[in-house]
């Protein structure tokens, strides 16, 4: 009896699986990422899928900035209760103590909140192993990094001393303080992933759908003010219909304009628009191949 | 544009018709392989840039950059768009694989883009490993070159079924048809040669868009397929494997509580319904299959590509890196194979040495033979080697430390394909492809004797235990082991000391001094130090051992507890300055090679259970000390 073909996303979906499984066998420790975004909304359906009927063996961590969209934080909360998992929240006490914020410090907010702050809460809790949503369609650098992406014990990636990856069989080796990023959904492209939270029904924040909400223009980016910390230089914030294509912290994370309300208008959106999906993002345009030099410091 | 990708028209009127479309694609993995002169990145721009897997961001980014550094003058060269790392960019070659996604609107399409160069074989060898097809491209103006066969030799090597023959740059000589004809029967012969019997052979110009996603109108006389057709087309590996026995590699036990178990894995070939008999590997042990459990609900039959949790009848034992296999066919199981060994180290494979090998979920401890032969990736001649060293392949048995199920490669890249790992460094060393078991095996079964080593040891009233004393040469280990075994001899305990000159005399005089021999030299002492337990015997050894490995594989051959590592920390120049042998000046003058300390290495011991600072202590309380230490 043949079966049908499996679909590209049935196969992306048994590849994820397969290789979050394989962290929980060798890993000591291992730990999920989860930012909020639709990344990693569906890398944690993905882990509900891996381990059913037992709850993912791994705790939630997010590593936080507080520069996050309201809405971000409500999802994030109720997702980790409804998947019977531990949620862990780092924030940097150094950033927190420094009062680092998006508007006054530039890239160092970034490096302060994000990549020290990863750093730290990885050494903190003995992490060997943690899960990332990163995909390789994202950007260049991330289209030679390896699924199973080897970590010094001071959190550094050398792109050329990458281990080979062959079939299914990934080395998950490594010694004391060393440590693995692990990507599961590598393969996947931003259609896929919409694709799949489409077909899965997967809750997602609901900044990803258009609405009227508060705006102002600056840098070339449309921000929305999402609380009183957004200092205003003299604009006038506009109500606009807005969705985020990637969410991020709300000072940086640029919006487009757009009335897609459902998923499916939002995938034609997608399909028909033509910038990419970082370009939201400020952090790519500081320098070429920033995204490479930031990944070689520890930034995910 | 055309309608083979994605329109623009239906998306705009219809997005649920179009998603729908979309979700039933399949998905093809294929490698391109070729040298930055074949126009190989040029092909990838090209085909994400017609199936719109551009933006105009990058798009942007790309007119800048062509402008810049491209080599096209001031049309866009689609090159740049894939070349990704910083250090590449500079070099002008890409020095990784790097995976590219595009759809068209039958399937999702993921490209390992892969480096050409010989001293790259080690990246082509791992994009060709999970790819259902191959594109290999030849610059019309230059036909099939060496690159060319080994690019062919490595894809067909990897188990790749479908081969293209793009034959690139037409638009540079003209659309020449007999030019083209020729090199597809050049390439013909070759390909027999070496047993591809089927290939697919495309005239294409990746700059101008000749027969990549249209048929173009400069090649009338072709009849085959253009490239895109082919690959939307051709048959996957995913479905072929369905009609194959089934294997399910266990993963992971799944035991949320006392009422569940249930096994997680990806099935590597085959299908499953419930109500089949299963077999687990390597027990034997047979139940019938109750439940396939996903998220979604019970399935009734699962197939090859799926990511499972199987549940059976009866608890049977089953764990991590066992095969469930249909009852009637299950695979063989074996501890010594014939295998092609890819090396992807810069520090050459150690015969006789123990690597990690994993094969799937499962690691064991293996070791490799001196290779049969190696194989001339240019010329497919047959080489006699030693070793293998980055980027070498070669034929070559390996032994596990225990049984473990398998098929050859050729039947499942799953259950035949592994790679080696270097225990003290942890990298990925070595890929394999399992041949076949070798008989071997199966024919020498262990006699099981009546007076065991407990008896043994019994009579003499003592627990074997081998003191391992390693150090430089001139370190002193020679002196300090007799005195041991003078006093334990005083003390009426039975003895034995094996002492690397010795050894060398009788033994061992077959090995020298190179790293591989070394490697053998220890590996004997081992197993003669391991019967010497057996007998029930306090065994003490004396040899320079330089490598942890080895030391290592030593103590894993012995009962746990019965081997002792004694470090004799004497520092180079204070050994040197001894000199008992004259060794050393021997060393400093050229006349002796490989020499430990001089131009050969010594690991030493990062956590030895006794270390002995020579120039602190003398002999006699080294002695004592070690003594107290084996009889408290």
């Amino acid at each position: 009896m043949t079966l049908p073909t499996l679909t590209h996303l049935q196969r992306l979906e048994a590849e994820a699986i397969h290789i979050m499984r394989e962290v929980v066998a060798e890993a000591e420790k291992p730990v999920m990422l989860y930012s909020v975004g639709k990344d990693s909304a569906v890398m944690l359906h993905l882990a509900k899928k891996a381990f059913y009927p037992s709850p993912p063996p791994f705790p939630l961590l997010h590593v936080d900035t507080t520069w996050k969209f309201r809405e971000m934080y409500a999802l994030r909360d109720r997702a980790a209760r409804q998947a019977g998992m531990q949620l862990l929240v780092h924030q940097n006490p150094d950033a927190i103590r420094q009062k680092i914020n998006p508007f006054d410090h530039g890239g160092l907010h970034t490096d302060m909140w994000k990549t020290e702050g990863l750093k730290q809460a990885l050494d903190l809790h003995g992490f060997d192993a943690a899960f990332g949503g990163a995909r390789r369609d994202e950007e260049k650098s991330r289209a030679k990094e390896r699924i199973f992406s080897f970590r010094t014990a001071s959190h550094r990636w050398d792109p050329k001393a990458q281990r080979p990856e062959l079939w299914r069989v990934y080395n998950a080796r490594k010694a004391r303080g060393e440590s693995m990023r692990v990507f599961p959904i590598s393969n996947w492209t931003e259609l896929d992933i919409w694709q799949y939270i489409h077909l899965e029904n997967i809750e997602i924040v609901p900044l990803y759908y258009a609405a009227e909400r508060p705006t102002v223009i600056r840098d070339g980016l449309m921000l929305m003010i999402d609380d009183d910390r957004f200092p205003l230089q003299g604009e006038e914030p506009v109500m606009r219909s807005i969705r985020f294509r990637t969410l991020g912290c709300y000072p940086l994370t640029g919006a487009v304009e757009s009335r897609a309300q459902t998923l499916p208008e939002i995938i034609q959106e997608m399909l028909l628009t033509t910038t990419s999906e970082r370009q939201g993002r400020a952090i790519d345009h500081d320098q070429a191949a920033s995204m490479e030099k930031k990944k070689q410091e520890g930034y995910f | 544009m055309t309608e083979i990708y994605k329109t623009d028209a239906l998306i705009a009127e219809d997005i649920d018709a179009y998603l729908e479309t979309h979700q039933h694609k399949t998905m093809l993995r294929f490698i391109t392989c070729g040298s930055v002169d074949d126009g190989k990145s040029t092909l990838i721009g090209r085909l994400l840039y017609d199936s719109k897997m551009i933006f105009e961001d990058q798009l942007a980014t790309l007119e800048a950059d062509s402008k810049r550094v491209g080599t096209q003058g001031e049309a866009i060269d689609f090159a740049l768009l894939v070349d990704g790392l910083a250090a590449e960019r500079e070099q002008g070659i890409t020095i990784d694989v790097a995976y590219r996604f595009f759809a068209t609107e039958k399937r999702k399409f993921i490209v390992a883009d892969t480096p050409g160069h010989e001293q790259y074989t080690r990246n082509m060898v791992t994009g060709a490993s999970t790819a259902d097809l191959a594109v290999i491209l030849i610059d019309a103006r230059k036909g099939v070159l060496t690159q060319t066969r080994r690019h062919s030799y490595l894809a067909h090597l990897l188990g790749i079924r479908h081969l293209v023959l793009a034959v690139n740059k037409m638009d540079l000589i003209g659309y020449d048809r007999a030019a083209y004809d020729k090199i597809v029967e050049d390439y013909r012969a070759f390909a027999t040669s070496i047993g591809i019997t089927d290939f697919t052979p495309i005239p294409i110009s990746g700059l101008a868009g000749d027969n990549i996603t249209t048929r173009s109108t400069n090649t009338p006389w072709h009849d085959g397929p253009v490239l895109i057709e082919h690959l939307e087309t051709v048959e996957l590996d995913q479905t072929a494997d369905q009609t194959k026995p089934f294997r399910l590699p266990v993963q992971w036990v799944n035991r949320p509580n006392l009422d569940f178990r249930g096994f997680a894995g990806t099935i590597a070939a085959g299908q499953i319904a419930v109500g089949d008999m299963i077999r687990v590997l390597p027990s034997g042990k047979t139940s019938a299959l109750s439940r396939i459990v996903t998220l979604d609900g019970d399935l009734d039959r699962a197939v090859a590509g799926q990511a499972v949790t199987l549940c059976f009848a009866d608890e049977i034992d089953c764990s991590r890196g066992q095969v469930i296999t249909s009852a009637k066919e299950p695979v063989e199981v074996a501890d010594q194979f014939e295998a092609t060994v890819i090396w992807m180290d810069e520090d050459e494979l150690i015969p006789g040495r123990a690597y990690w090998l994993k094969l799937g979920p499962l690691t064991v401890s293996a070791t490799v033979a001196q290779p049969k032969f190696q194989v001339n990736v240019n010329t497919m001649e047959h080489l006699a080697a030693k070793t293998l060293d980055l980027n070498a392949i070669g034929v070559a048995n390996i032994t596990t430390d225990r049984d473990i199920p398998f098929t050859a490669y050729a039947e499942s890249r799953d259950l035949g394909g592994f790679i080696l790992i270097d225990k003290m460094t942890n990298r990925t060393v070595g890929a394999g492809l399992i041949h076949f078991a070798l008989r071997r095996a199966s024919n020498i079964h262990w006699q099981a004797t009546d007076i065991g080593r407990e008896h043994h040891a019994g009579l003499k009233n003592q627990t074997p235990m081998v003191l391992w004393m390693t150090g430089l040469s001139g370190s002193g280990k020679s002196t300090i082991a007799n005195m041991v075994e003078k006093k334990l001899a005083r003390m009426n305990r039975h003895t034995f000391l094996l002492d690397g000159d010795n050894v060398r005399h009788g033994l061992n005089k077959d090995l020298g001094f190179t790293d591989a021999d070394r490697v053998e030299n220890i590996r004997r002492v081992g197993e003669v130090a391991k019967l010497m337990t057996d007998a029930g015997l306090i065994v003490i050894t004396a040899f320079i051992s330089p490598f942890r490995s080895e030391r290592e594989m030593v103590r894993a051959m012995m009962q746990p507890g019965e081997f002792m590592e004694i470090f004799i920390d004497t520092p180079l120049q204070e050994a040197e300055r001894r000199d008992v042998k004259g060794l050393y000046a021997k060393a400093r003058a050229g006349q002796l090679k490989n020499f430990t300390g001089i131009d050969s290495p010594y690991e030493p011991p990062e956590a030895p259970q006794i270390r002995i600072d020579t120039t602190a202590m003398s002999v006699e309380e080294a002695a004592d000390l070690i003594i107290a230490r084996l009889i408290p």
